[in-house]
């Protein structure tokens, strides 16, 4: 029986678990650079930090997480119920528009709103004409630079990363649920709280870690806003004391404390499953609103569209108009054209390793497998130009190690094969952004009942033919969610993109930095606009699929 | 699978990789006749100058610009890099590469005719390609002849309330900080960063040109800035705005009774790694020549390093002024002490 027995012991040892091992090693091995390079000695920083700014690098940081944490919670899960269950005015509108902020990038709108908000801009212009205030001591605005801003600029552009999913997670639950507990004497407001919301916890929480991922790592609103955030601090160790070491190890610093909140919440929810034990599902039905909730549920879901997306979309026309010429640069078409192919590309890879590694994970509960997805899905919260740093690093290595082996060996020198090509861009893309596409697969995956797995293989189909017949299809709802935020994130991504680059390569969003950098964004108002735009076109398109793939539309046929 | 074998699949795969990327990415640049080049410095900027230089010599310039990161990726491409040279905006970064033995030594009869010695480095790592004085601006009326002439006053009391100023860690703020630990000492340094500090208006935030804009609009009386800046609002056609923010200030060359005002320069150094050094030298020869500084000095209100080359009329309407002759390396040493020095007095906020 010895063949057996070996077999038994190696049994984990398939194309999934080694795929998904090798493709998390890859990814991960930039978040490795970033530790080993705070490992290197360095000039001392921490006792300097201590003694001076990290307790206000610290509260400050909190702070913002928590700011941004409740109102993306509040705005996105909100709007989310509201236009999932409710009928009023609008609600079709809604459905999309409340992701259009979404593509509008953090440092684009915090630039739009200090122009307005600001000492010398048109409202308290306005405000001084009015009442005939001339010096600034003379009344009070509130200070559109300041930490309470740049909670204001990234909950207004991050909260569709929670709309987006808890919507999701709405849309596949079934009404059956509900039902049950309306039945069973609750109201519409604690069935919510008690039925709804619980059930819709894994997306919510992977939608609100996105969005404080994505508060962590800004550097653009914090820089502009002068808010003293732990990343400006990593940003002022690393340029302005030149001490990559050190900027590296409170780089480290964060992450930990990120994977820190992460156990904290799959211990808080631990032994809780979220499968659907029912296959028959049917679509939610419309809660017709009435009277002051009406008119509520409008305003509720209007104002953030148009704080987060008309009106700096508005105000960057104006900036068009005025700089047409050299807004109309030709040049931007290519820009354009490089942007999209990028995300494009970037979208498909991230989803297909995503469901690869999710799946991974499902097929084989080995904890390696596990810790090595999850620590790969990390770069999310790594600050882009650190990240970038370790890409640049590990890239170099492999392409120098290539480079002398094939010299020593075969008298060729290769060069640089990866460093500095479209290659590297998309891998730090995919390091940074895989956790997105692998969260929302994973999170989507956790509901369906490991039965439906049994019943498949029991039927004589493998893994493969079963994710592709039962999975993928259930799933399909959040895949195209985690593609859509892929794509609209590498449509504004910047960091990584500028360091990683080609010679004379652009896509919108570093074409719009050069001058953003200079603080003349009107000369670029154009290319501004273009990166929601195209960011936005296929937001829309996939939240019309979404709402269609959704189990149990009676439109497709198969009702309960 | 013997060695043999294991080679030839490797080589393979390496083949396969690099004819894969090669569908992939953008043809790279690497081929003799043209310069690579990393720039600290916009393409905004720069392009008028580098299609001069391709008009002129024929050589191509490829650019990626890049502020963050530049001294990691040179350092990771390690002697593969395809970066011949880069352009920078700072005395800081400059000096950051050469202590990471990024740069190569130099020798050139024309950058040594160009260049005046105090913006080179002696053995040829870098070279000054323009100069700018961090100076003072103050609100026409409201701050009276005399009432500022040095950077020390921005710390003394009766400023109180009425400064304006970037990021303090900004690299030119850091830079301003080092030269005065550079002229003063340390402590004098920390007293001062302190002193402003307290007669801050407002947080500090924006750039240079942000801060005369606060100016114009009451916030404050004085401001720091670069020289440069002022002409570009002066000339702004696209928001003309900006001209009335010029208009409402003078500018003040602080310290010309003591050591003169603190200059620093953009510049330019070879990599070590550059393939094509020859040309590199060539564009660098080229950007500190009459042609190029006179668009420096046209286009972005700079100094030009070169003597002779005429300034901007609106440049030269403010007169000449005596700079600090404080060797810029000497600063660029205190950096990291300037910017814990910020962190102490707890300067941002």
């Amino acid at each position: 029986m010895a063949p057996m027995a070996r077999k038994e012991a190696w049994s984990w040892l398939n194309v999934w678990s080694i795929g998904t091992v090798l493709i998390a090693a890859a990814v991960a091995m930039p978040i490795m650079a970033v530790i080993f390079i705070g490992l290197t000695p360095s000039d001392e920083i921490w006792s300097h930090l201590a003694a001076t700014v990290l307790p206000l690098y610290i509260s400050t940081t909190l702070l913002l997480m928590v700011g941004v944490g409740a109102g993306t919670f509040v705005i996105g899960v909100g709007t989310a119920w509201l236009v999932s269950t409710c009928w009023f005015p609008g609600r079709r509108v809604f459905e999309w528009a409340l992701l259009l902020p979404m593509a509008m990038p953090a440092y684009v709108i915090a630039y739009v709103y200090t122009d307005i908000l600001e000492y010398a801009g048109p409202v308290q212009g306005l405000l001084r004409d009015m009442f005939g205030w001339t010096l600034k001591r003379e009344y009070w605005f509130p200070e559109i630079r300041s930490l309470s801003g740049a909670i204001s600029m990234m909950t207004l552009v991050l909260y569709p990363y929670v709309y987006l999913l808890s919507r999701a997670a709405f849309l596949e639950q079934s009404v059956c649920v509900l039902e049950a507990s309306r039945m069973l004497g609750r109201g519409p407001w604690r069935s919510f709280f008690s039925v709804a919301l619980p059930l819709a916890r894994p997306a919510i929480v992977i939608g609100l870690s996105l969005v404080l991922m994505e508060t962590l790592n800004d550097f653009g609103t914090v820089d502009f806003f002068a808010v003293s955030t732990f990343t400006l601090g990593i940003y002022d160790v690393w340029l302005n004391m030149n001490n990559v070491a050190g900027a590296a190890q409170l780089a480290g610093l964060l992450l930990f404390f990120v994977i820190f909140l992460v156990l904290i919440e799959r211990f808080a929810r631990h032994n809780q499953r979220f499968h659907h034990t029912t296959s028959k599902i049917r679509a939610l039905p419309g809660y017709e609103l009435q009277g002051w909730a009406r008119r509520g549920a409008v305003i509720g879901c209007a104002l953030p569209v148009v704080f987060g997306f008309a009106l700096p979309a508005f105000v960057l026309g104006g900036y068009a108009v005025i700089h047409f010429e050299a807004a109309t640069n030709p040049d931007v078409y290519r820009y354009a054209a490089n942007s999209v192919l990028l995300s494009g590309l970037t979208a498909v890879l991230a989803l297909a390793i995503g469901i690869f590694m999710a799946y991974g994970v499902r097929l084989r509960n080995e904890w390696v497998v596990k810790v090595l997805a999850r620590f790969a899905s990390l770069g999310y919260a790594v600050p882009g130009s650190v990240l970038a740093v370790g890409v640049l690093v590990s890239l170099g290595a492999l392409d120098n190690g290539i480079d002398a082996f094939m010299r020593q060996t075969f008298g060729i020198t290769t060069g640089l094969l990866f460093s500095g090509t479209i290659a590297a861009v998309t891998f730090g893309y995919l390091v940074r952004f895989l956790a997105l596409s692998f969260g929302s697969v994973e999170a989507s995956l956790a509901k369906i009942t490991p039965n439906m797995d049994g019943a498949a293989r029991s039927l004589g189909h493998g893994p493969f033919s079963t994710l592709r017949r039962i999975h993928i299809p259930l799933i399909r709802g959040s895949a195209l969610t985690a593609a859509i935020l892929v794509f609209v994130d590498c449509m504004k991504e910047l960091p990584m993109t500028v360091i990683l680059r080609p010679f004379n390569f652009h896509t919108l969003a570093t074409y719009v930095h050069q001058f953003a950098s200079d603080e003349q964004l009107g000369e670029a108002s154009l290319a501004a606009l273009a990166i929601v735009g195209f960011g936005i076109l296929p937001v829309i398109v996939l939240s019309f699929a979404i709402i269609r793939t959704r189990p149990g539309d009676t439109e497709k046929g198969h009702t309960s | 699978m013997d060695e043999q074998q294991m080679k030839g699949r490797v080589f393979l795969m390496a083949l396969i990789m690099a004819g894969l990327l090669q569908l992939v990415a953008l043809p790279r640049a690497e081929a003799a006749a043209e310069v690579n080049l990393y720039s600290y410095r916009q393409p905004f900027l720069m392009n008028p100058l580098l299609n001069a230089f391709t008009k002129k010599t024929g050589i191509k310039v490829n650019m990626v610009y890049l502020k963050k990161g530049m001294l990691e990726r040179l350092k990771a491409e390690g002697a593969n890099s395809p970066a011949d040279l880069v352009l920078t905006a700072d005395i800081g970064n400059l000096h950051n590469l050469v202590e990471a033995g990024l740069l190569q030594s130099t020798n050139s009869g024309v950058l040594e005719s160009n260049v005046p010695v105090q913006y080179r480095h002696p053995k040829g790592l870098w070279y000054g390609l323009t100069t700018r004085a961090r100076i003072i601006y103050a609100h026409k009326k409201r701050v009276k002849p005399g009432e500022v002439t040095t950077y020390a006053d921005l710390a003394k009391p009766h400023m109180k309330g009425r400064v304006c100023t970037r990021s303090g860690k900004h690299v030119y703020s850091v830079s301003l900080l080092a030269w005065i630990i550079a002229a003063r000492g340390g402590d004098a340094a920390v007293a001062w960063a302190r002193g402003v500090k307290a007669n801050l208006a407002r947080k500090p935030q924006g750039n240079d040109r942000a801060q005369v804009k606060a100016v114009y609009e009451g916030e404050c009386d004085v401001a720091v800035g670069n020289t440069y800046y002022m002409g570009k609002m002066m000339t702004n056609k696209k928001s003309p705005v900006q001209k009335k923010w010029a208009a409402a200030v003078n500018l003040i060359f602080p310290d010309q009774n003591g050591p003169g005002t603190h200059v620093n320069i953009s510049g330019a150094g070879v990599t070590k790694s550059a393939k094509n050094k020859s040309g590199a030298i060539k564009l660098i020869e080229f950007l500190s020549g009459d042609i190029a500084q006179k668009i420096y000095a046209e286009d972005n209100f700079e100094y030009p390093v070169k003597a002779g080359v005429k300034l901007h009329p609106i440049v030269s309407g403010w007169g000449t002024f005596k700079a600090d002759e404080t060797f810029l390396f000497k600063i660029a040493e205190n950096r990291t002490q300037a910017t814990r020095i910020m962190d102490k007095v707890r300067f941002n906020n």
